[in-house]
């Protein structure tokens, strides 16, 4: 059965939550189309769902944990009358207005879920992987997607994280409460992570850089036991004896089903401009999905704040 | 859903042809989103399904010998035998399409 709205929402981050809020208080009786349940950050909330304490979102002078943020972005939106739909959208069509939108929890794929006058996208961004032979075999034997769900598993361990960005860090310091040691995996001869997370982890005498070096090759039968690096230098080879692997590289923009229909920048993310509006009318962006620069969940609810009153203002000039 | 610890893991096993056992713990986020739909699943395999969970924090031998190492892990046995184990969070339908072929 098909729903007409006048915003859908796509995606339930800080971005997609707070294009809610704002847009339920405007009475425009929003739809969030919140995505499905997974443990990669692929999902309802976003990525903050698998990260542990946040200390600089403003408001909460001690922190508070991700998935109890994204928890109260939630309740928030409902209890100005947002619905939450939890499902995927599997498809769109952006050739004409009104919109269509169909959901991956449909039966029947003729008619779509949703015919929607407007829609916000802030389907965010979701974590790369390696893309090596067995990885995602490996997944749940070794290879983690969530440090904070896995680290328990690996007391006394020796593990590897991959990457040298400022998630890369988090997880290697929030890991050291678990493994004996923990080898930091960093492509370059530096790292591109703030100063103040690549000093922490320099710091920490649990964790051990490896400079100029990838993973390879991953090595086990029924569960991970070493990781080949190359050298990205001298292109030797070496093997390191690891039972876990935590891969934090960098992300990329969950936008595939928008292919062709919009315009985006040659890594996939959408180009907004003029605050949140996208190449088609009628279409609006926030959050990571058009941001790779900044990332935050503040910048991403700022964002999404910036939508919904984009939004408002042109669905009042549409009549 | 049904508590089940280590000391009782085999008496359960014994006892329900079919159970899935959700093996969990307090801090683990994407557990929590999953908890709810399998407790939908008990309800509506009410009958056919037996769903336990396991709190790994504090029965650790158990997820030991299954070799679990990420959660939620969740594994189906039938007559005490494991036949299905699905790693990760997933949606209803997702999981449903991993156990019908054991009913």
């Amino acid at each position: 059965m098909t729903e007409r709205v006048k915003v859908a929402i796509v995606g339930s981050g800080p971005a997609g939550l707070t294009a809610a809020i704002y847009t339920a208080r405007a009475n425009l009786e929003p739809v969030v189309i919140e995505g499905e349940i997974s443990s990669t950050s692929d999902q309802p909330g976003g990525q903050l769902m698998l990260t542990t304490e946040i200390e600089n979102f403003p408001g909460f002078i001690n922190g508070i944990e991700g998935p109890e943020l994204m928890g109260n972005f939630k309740a928030q939106a409902e209890r100005f009358g947002a619905k939450i739909h939890s499902a995927k959208v599997s498809r769109a069509d952006f050739s004409q207005r009104p919109f269509k939108l169909w959901t991956s929890d449909q039966t029947d794929e003729t008619e779509p879920a949703y015919i929607a006058d407007s829609v916000i996208i802030s389907t965010g961004a979701r974590s790369l992987m390696l893309g090596l032979d067995r990885e995602i075999e490996l997944i749940g034997h070794g290879v983690s997607t969530c440090a904070t769900c896995d680290g328990f598993f690996f007391r006394g361990r020796e593990i590897a994280v991959v990457g040298g960005g400022d998630s890369a860090m988090e997880e290697a310091i929030f890991l050291t409460k678990f493994a004996s040691r923990v080898y930091l995996i960093v492509r370059r001869g530096e790292l591109r992570a703030s100063k103040i997370m690549a000093e922490r982890a320099i710091k920490n005498e649990k964790i051990t850089i490896v400079w100029n070096s990838v993973v390879s090759k991953l090595n086990g039968e029924s569960a991970l036991t070493s990781i080949e690096l190359t050298n990205t230098l001298d292109s030797t080879t070496r093997q390191l004896d690891v039972s876990g692997l935590f891969v934090a590289i960098g992300h990329v923009p969950n936008t595939d089903i928008f292919q062709s229909q919009i315009e985006m920048d040659e890594n996939g993310y959408i180009i907004t401009s003029n605050g949140t509006y996208t190449s088609v009318d009628g279409v609006f962006a926030c959050g990571d999905v058009q941001d790779h620069t900044y990332r935050q969940a503040i910048t991403a609810a700022g964002s999404g704040c910036m939508a919904a009153i984009d939004v408002e203002r042109w669905l009042e000039n549409q009549h | 859903m049904k508590t089940i610890t280590d000391s009782s893991f085999n008496e359960e096993l014994i006892n329900n042809d079919l159970m899935l056992v959700d093996f969990w713990a307090e801090w683990c986020g994407p557990c929590k989103l999953v908890a709810p739909i399998l407790e939908e699943i008990e309800r509506d395999k009410a009958g056919a399904l037996t769903v336990g969970k396991l709190d790994i924090d504090e029965n650790l031998d158990v997820a030991r010998r299954f070799e679990v190492m990420s959660i939620p892990t969740m594994i189906l046995f039938k007559k005490g035998e494991p036949v299905a184990r699905i790693v990760g969070a997933k949606s209803k339908n997702a999981i449903l399409r991993e156990l019908e072929s054991h009913f």
